[in-house]
């Protein structure tokens, strides 16, 4: 499978590739581990013109930690969220979330940048963006803005980032409490057929405070609103579990294709949102 | 389109490529510098037939652009061992009977390769993990494993005599 011919350029630093992005235009796309738009440009799905690789751009790599609030690269490998211990420590869910992305070669080369600006709704770290209630740092010729993650997505592949932005960073604050990133996937490497982000901070018996999200599960990654707020204020009893459900199923939309049916799919996310307020509540 | 001067360090060898920046790595190891070890399978990076070590990483080479890789220092299955003088790994797959085609062979090793310089004794569990993105469609991964976990214990042996 050989991709359209395309000419190939290694920006130095950022302000190389925004001007490269404005040279070029609607020919130009940038590149940054290029596991989910390699295979596309190999199918021929997409025909890139100008491919900008992001590798030589250090100020794009590495993840610093003040306190509690995070900031973490768009060059930054899965592999290297993975690594990180002090990250561990103080927002594990994202290396539980890391080590359920395709299999290790590709958390080698994929980054969290490309994960969560790609709009994929396939990809994991979207959800959990929105679930930390994360902003996206872009950058572009007009300077640097902060988008946050819960409004980033409009539909597949359509987000918030304009043409000429590159994504550089996200940036959240841990919050603590437990957490889980529950997955179910017919394979390695597959996507989900439906996954839950859960955060829940506990205050004595009860949870005061909870953020769900789904993702796969409608054209757009799904931070349940609803859910967190039925599982605030209660002791997460059998019946509170049944109301933070029912919330999430009437926020998601899943369609039908390879993994199943819609009503396969509800009642997947259903037992995986079950697993990933268990876990969490477990561990807050 | 133009082609590309590429500089490579392939097995320790450095080499000058004149290649297009659409061909993939895998073309490039194969056809233009003769390294046949690395297998093109699925081709969309799935089975780790291809797979590679890249800047201390192991990469599916069927999803890299050779232009990504200019400046990279990478190793294939045959900078491991040579008849005569195989890697641990590749006698243990002999020994243990960790292939049956041998079509996934190299990506394997060259993937168990990476795993255990990152994490030298690893459990069955740790080696099921760090090699799930390798398939093989012959011996049920039970002898693979075996293997993996034998060159393991060889490779520290040798490590521990020549301390």
């Amino acid at each position: 499978m050989i991709p359209a011919a395309f000419e190939y350029h290694r920006p130095p630093d950022l302000a190389a590739a925004i001007a490269a992005l404005r040279d070029y235009g609607d020919d130009a796309r940038v590149v940054a581990g290029g596991h989910s738009l390699i295979p596309m440009m190999k199918l021929r799905m997409a025909e890139i013109p100008h491919l900008i690789d992001l590798q030589a751009i250090t100020a794009l790599k590495g993840i610093s930690i003040d306190g509690s609030t995070v900031r973490i690269g768009a060059m930054t490998t899965q592999a290297e969220l993975i690594a990180h211990d002090g990250l561990a420590s103080l927002a594990p869910i994202l290396r539980e979330t890391a080590l359920q992305i395709a299999d290790p070669q590709v958390r080698y080369v994929g980054t969290i940048g490309g994960n969560v600006a790609n709009g994929d709704p396939g990809n994991d770290m979207p959800a959990l963006m929105q679930c930390l209630d994360a902003g996206f740092i872009l950058a572009g010729p007009d300077g640097e803005r902060t988008v946050s993650a819960r409004e980033f997505y409009q539909s597949a592949y359509v987000t918030l980032r304009e043409d000429g932005e590159i994504l550089t960073a996200v940036s959240f604050e841990a919050t603590g409490g437990g957490h889980a990133y529950e997955k179910q996937k017919r394979k390695i490497g597959d996507y989900a057929t439906a996954a839950a982000a859960v955060l829940m901070v506990k205050d004595k018996t009860a949870c005061s405070r909870a953020s769900v999200a789904m993702t796969n599960l409608s054209d757009v990654p799904v931070w349940s609103k609803a859910a967190g707020d039925a599982l605030a204020g209660t002791s997460c009893g059998p019946a509170d579990i049944d109301a933070a459900v029912a919330a999430m199923l009437a926020d998601i939309a899943p369609t039908a294709d390879n993994r199943g049916p819609v009503e396969f799919k509800r009642h997947v996310a259903g037992v995986i949102l079950r697993r990933a307020i268990a876990r969490a509540w477990s561990r807050a | 389109m133009k082609k590309m001067q590429l500089t490579l360090t392939v097995n320790g060898e450095a080499h000058d490529v004149l290649a297009e920046p659409r061909e993939l790595l895998i073309h490039v190891l194969r056809e233009r510098l003769g390294l046949t070890g690395p297998h093109i399978g699925c081709e969309t990076s799935h089975c780790g037939a291809c797979t590679i070590d890249m800047n201390g990483r192991s990469v599916k080479s069927c999803t890299v652009f050779a232009a990504q890789a200019d400046g990279a220092t990478i190793t294939t299955i045959e900078g491991l061992g040579a008849p005569g003088a195989l890697h641990p790994l590749q006698e243990a797959f002999r020994e243990h009977h960790g292939l049956q085609c041998g079509f996934c062979t190299p990506g394997m090793i060259t993937r168990a390769y990476r795993l255990l310089q990152e994490n030298p004794s690893p459990t069955e569990a740790e080696v099921r993990m760090g090699m799930a993105g390798n398939l093989c469609r012959c011996t049920g991964y039970q002898n693979i494993v075996k293997a993996i976990l034998a060159a393991a214990t060889e490779m520290n042996t040798l490590k521990e005599a020549a301390e």
